[in-house]
């Protein structure tokens, strides 16, 4: 199946929840609804001619000046099928949450995770969203976010472990 | 050091005496002992990896017995980028070496935290630790830890022993 009709298939599949899709550089990249996301991954998962048996990467970007501020990026594989998808969804700021895809591939679970810990996107009915790169008592907020200061709030400077007598 | 000749030896006519001081000799055996700890933490580590390798035998230094536990080992070659993270670690592992101990931070990153000005990077593993030498490269080569080695050693030659030395295990500068 083309990519051409990987994207009419999906488009066809959900009328509502479809929001774009693009092909770039044999990349094809499907825009969805935060709503039907879960959905639209069931499907790529579940539907034959589609079966994405593999979930490469959960990323997410901070498009500081959109309404919908942050994206979550999916990145899915056939291994049967070899052909390979992108899968995106926007979150506003003010309610900054999309379904946990856990449930559908396990692998989805760190990967989460890390988009929690670096971009504070939360992710819904995931069983162990804590986060994952820093550590749990981390107190300055989200570092990879466009309006975290790149030299961080003091943190790489604070060595709680030396005692007084060393310091 | 001196040699002072008291007698023949019937094949060699090799004098049989040395002067010297203990504390040179201290320092000596030290210096010519010295068991670094792995700590490779980034692409410095591959430079110090060949370091010890046969191409370079850092071994003809004595430096060349690499321990796996600090409790072994006398210096702590900090070779790479340290994240705020594994700084407590760090300290942990150096605390745990008996005295005396050296400290050399390898590379830029571990000397000053390189281009990484990140909130999760330390700048400079002195922080936190005391370092005696710094080795500058990106990474250095093996010739330059060797020359980091060599200077410590000179270090080493020119410390007092039996004198009571001021603190050494405080880090260089307040934080």
């Amino acid at each position: 199946m083309s990519l051409q009709q990987l994207a009419s298939r999906l488009e066809e599949s959900f009328a509502t929840g479809f929001v774009k899709a693009v092909e770039w550089r044999g990349e094809l990249a499907v825009t969805v609804t935060r709503d039907r996301l879960h959905d639209v991954a069931q499907f790529l998962r579940d539907d034959p001619a589609m079966d994405f048996d593999y979930i490469v990467h959960v990323s997410s970007v901070d498009w500081p000046d959109d309404d919908d501020r942050f994206e979550v990026v999916y990145e899915f594989y056939s291994i049967k099928k070899r052909h390979r998808i992108r899968l995106k969804t926007r979150v506003p700021e003010s309610d900054c949450i999309v379904d946990s895809l856990t449930d559908l591939w396990k692998g989805a679970d760190f990967m989460e995770r890390e988009v929690y810990d670096m971009m504070g996107i939360r992710f819904r009915h995931h069983p162990d969203l804590r986060r994952i790169l820093l550590p749990d008592d981390y107190s300055e907020g989200y570092p990879l976010r466009k309006d975290f200061p790149l030299r961080g709030k003091g943190w790489r400077d604070t060595f709680e472990f030396l005692d007084e007598t060393t310091r | 050091m001196g040699l002072i000749q008291i007698g023949r030896h019937s094949k060699d006519s090799a004098p049989d005496v040395i002067t010297t001081t203990v504390e040179k000799a201290v320092n000596w055996a030290r210096k010519g002992s010295l068991w670094p700890m792995t700590f490779g933490l980034a692409c410095c580590a591959i430079e110090m990896i060949a370091a010890v390798s046969s191409r370079y035998d850092m071994d003809r230094y004595g430096a060349g017995v690499f321990r796996a536990s600090p409790r072994q080992s006398d210096l702590m070659l900090v070779a790479g980028t340290v994240c705020r993270r594994m700084a407590p670690v760090i300290r942990k592992l150096y605390d745990q070496m008996p005295e005396p101990k050296y400290v050399i931070a390898m590379g830029s990153c571990a000397t000053s935290g390189n281009i990484y000005d990140s909130y999760s990077v330390v700048q400079g593993v002195d922080r936190f630790v005391p370092v005696d030498i710094y080795v500058p490269g990106c990474p250095p080569t093996p010739e330059a830890l060797f020359d980091g080695i060599l200077k410590l050693q000179e270090r080493i030659m020119l410390k007092r022993v039996f004198v009571r030395q001021p603190d050494q295990v405080k880090p260089s500068h307040k934080i």
